[in-house]
């Protein structure tokens, strides 16, 4: 009963906005959503295999061009790019993966920081000036609502985008707790350790990698169907920045932290942007290094944290053993602040 | 045949300043194994500062100095406030201090100078206009900046090299726990080689503004072409950085002209990094790590 519960307030509160929220809300919160699927994306990398990224945004604008391209040049419907973004930024994340996943320690984010600096001159380029449309970049059509239901292109593309993020969630959620999820954390725990028990460390990175690029590569295409617009500098490198960003802030190694960490991406600048033009910057900068010091598991470990004080004082209060039992079903992942203090790499 | 010279002169000009950053985060990567994602900001804001004391009416190298002495604080204070307390911490928390550092130093440089586009001055380039050196292949800020550099990494390599202080500090970078024991201050050491980066890059900074003019963005490339000129040379080796620096400039130059074009010079840079990631992982200098189990 309780475990039902749960994931169903959790759908009435995502449900809700399409109900109450004006059309441009509801934009911003499809937006958010898309986010949090990158984010979730860097998240299995970066928090439960441990290899930072910082060239995220690299794969959100491959996913989000690819989309647009296939759209506007050949007239694909929007649904059927974004199977064809993700299977292409999966083999692209591979390709980047397997030079520098080889190597332990800080080449997988050089190399990727690289990407994300490299990615919009290339976007920009004349050869490619057909499809990409250049430094302009490419105007498309919003899809309407199909099967002639009565509802806005924008409720539809959050309920579509929030379809997709369900499934990538529960997918990243079987991964993480299954035998694979288990082998990336031994790896970001103790790399040597992992080895020994017969964890082909390489491989594992690299194909983690490249889900993780797969699922940004997703979000990307999403992102370019709800704002029907893609153009080179909205990729930057400050992009990948925010969504990791974003990562820290929500929480490391946590399956809701990707949520946290995208409404922190999506609406924090909106609010600090009426302060000054280089206000989100700063605003991003220092919340990014007070997480990093005062609350590292983030938003959601935090949360976790407190959910898990409540319930042992509830349970050390209830004396019924299957009470008991259920609540310690729901016990939280350890999060790298608990299990990843060693250096990882 | 004269294009191709041209080029090449070019390249080592920009090359002495691609040297000059990468030699800075080899330095940090020596002493603490963290890579400053936000050595490129740093740098900018310290042009910012020259050029605003030069806008304050002080002759150019007085600010040119008064730079380096401000950055050279700015490193320390950076080191001893916000990285010793992640000494020891996973690398995605120093790897997001970096980041938390680049975020700021972007935003203040916009913040306190603007967004729009500047130009700085070259005290190489005087009233007289004339030409260039060398038959007209090198501009005059081309051959000052590389002297310039030149002239700093001699400097450093001197004091790392023939100096009581800079023996402690490759002491410290080398073997901490030795080094204290005979009496190194290592805390202090490793600040001080977070001051001399810093330094090094508010060099390179106001040596690189009067070519690619200044604005917050203005170093993001310059750092992609050192990060390809330190792994280059090897990541941990000095001597290797600065050849790695000239050979990236070269590479970018020549490649920018005649391989690829001018738009696809930041690719060219990753595309240096996948290969030696590839080919040779330590680098032309370096030497390969071997842990003990």
């Amino acid at each position: 009963m309780r475990r039902a519960l749960l994931p169903l307030l959790g759908a009435l509160v995502l449900l809700a906005p399409v109900a109450f929220a004006s059309d441009y809300h509801l934009f911003q919160l499809t937006l958010a959503v898309a986010y949090a699927i990158a984010i979730l994306g860097l998240n299995l990398v970066s928090g439960y295999n441990g290899q930072v990224s910082l060239g995220h945004g690299a794969f959100y604008a491959i996913g989000a061009y690819l989309s647009a391209v296939l759209m506007n040049n050949y007239g694909v419907p929007y649904w059927a790019t974004i199977p064809v973004s993700a299977l292409v930024c999966a083999a692209f994340g591979f390709a980047v993966g397997l030079p520098a996943l080889r190597l332990g320690g800080l080449y997988l984010a050089l190399v990727t920081f690289a990407l994300a600096v490299a990615v919009p001159q290339v976007l920009k380029v004349n050869a490619l000036g057909p499809w990409t449309g250049g430094a302009q970049g490419i105007v498309l059509d919003k899809p309407d609502a199909p099967f002639g239901l009565p509802i806005s292109s924008d409720q539809w593309l959050y309920l579509f985008s929030l379809a997709i993020a369900a499934v990538l969630f529960l997918l990243a959620r079987n991964l993480v707790r299954g035998r694979i999820g288990r082998a990336m954390m031994a790896v970001r725990d103790h790399a040597l350790a992992a080895e020994a028990m017969g964890v082909p460390i390489a491989m594992l990175k690299t194909r983690t990698f490249a889900i993780s690029a797969m699922y940004t590569g997703i979000a990307g295409a999403i992102g370019a169907i709800a704002v029907a617009f893609v153009a080179p500098d909205s990729f930057d490198v400050f992009l990948s920045i925010y969504l990791f960003a974003g990562l820290v802030v929500g929480g490391v190694g946590s399956l809701l932290g990707p949520v946290f960490g995208a409404l922190f991406v999506q609406f924090i600048p909106n609010l600090a942007q009426s302060v000054s033009k280089s206000a989100p910057g700063a605003v991003y900068g220092v919340i990014l290094i007070a997480f990093l010091y005062f609350m590292p598991d983030g938003v959601a470990g935090a949360l976790h944290r407190g959910v898990a004080a409540w319930t042992q004082r509830r349970a050390a209060s209830l004396p019924d053993e299957e009470t008991r039992g259920a609540l310690a079903a729901d016990a939280p992942i350890p999060t790298p602040s608990e299990g990843g203090k060693a250096r990882v790499g | 045949m004269a294009g191709l010279l041209h080029q090449i002169l070019s390249g080592l000009a920009s090359g002495g300043i691609y040297a000059s950053v990468a030699l800075a985060l080899v330095m940090i990567y020596q002493a603490t194994h963290h890579v400053n994602f936000a050595q490129g900001e740093m740098a900018t804001f310290s042009t910012f500062i020259a050029l605003a004391l030069i806008h304050a009416g002080l002759p150019y190298w007085i600010a040119f100095f008064a730079t380096v002495v401000i950055s050279f604080a700015i490193g320390v204070a950076i080191e001893r406030l916000l990285l010793r307390p992640m000494a020891d911490a996973p690398v995605l928390s120093s790897v997001g201090v970096f980041i938390g550092l680049l975020l700021i130093f972007n935003a203040c440089s916009g913040w306190f100078f603007g967004y729009t586009i500047k130009r700085f001055p070259s005290p190489f380039e005087g009233s007289g206009g004339h030409g260039g050196f060398l038959g007209g292949y090198v501009s005059p800020h081309e051959l000052g900046s590389t002297a310039v550099t030149l002239v700093m990494l001699l400097g450093v390599y001197l004091f790392f090299r023939h100096t009581r202080l800079g023996l402690a500090m490759r002491a410290a970078a080398y073997n901490p726990v030795s080094s204290r024991l005979v009496g190194i201050r290592v805390g202090w050491m490793l600040a001080l080689g977070w001051g001399l980066a810093a330094a090094i890059g508010a060099v390179a900074g106001m040596m690189i503004a009067p070519i690619v003019f200044l604005d917050p963005n203005m170093m993001g490339g310059i750092l992609l072409y050192a990060f390809a000129a330190a792994l280059l040379g090897g990541i941990a080796n000095p001597l290797g950085a600065v050849i790695g620096g000239f050979a990236v400039g070269i590479i970018e130059n020549v490649g920018g002209a005649y391989i690829v074009g001018p738009e696809l010079k930041l690719t060219l840079a990753l595309a240096v990094i996948a290969a030696v990631l590839v080919i040779k992982p330590s680098g032309l200098l370096g030497r390969t790590v071997v842990g003990r189990v």
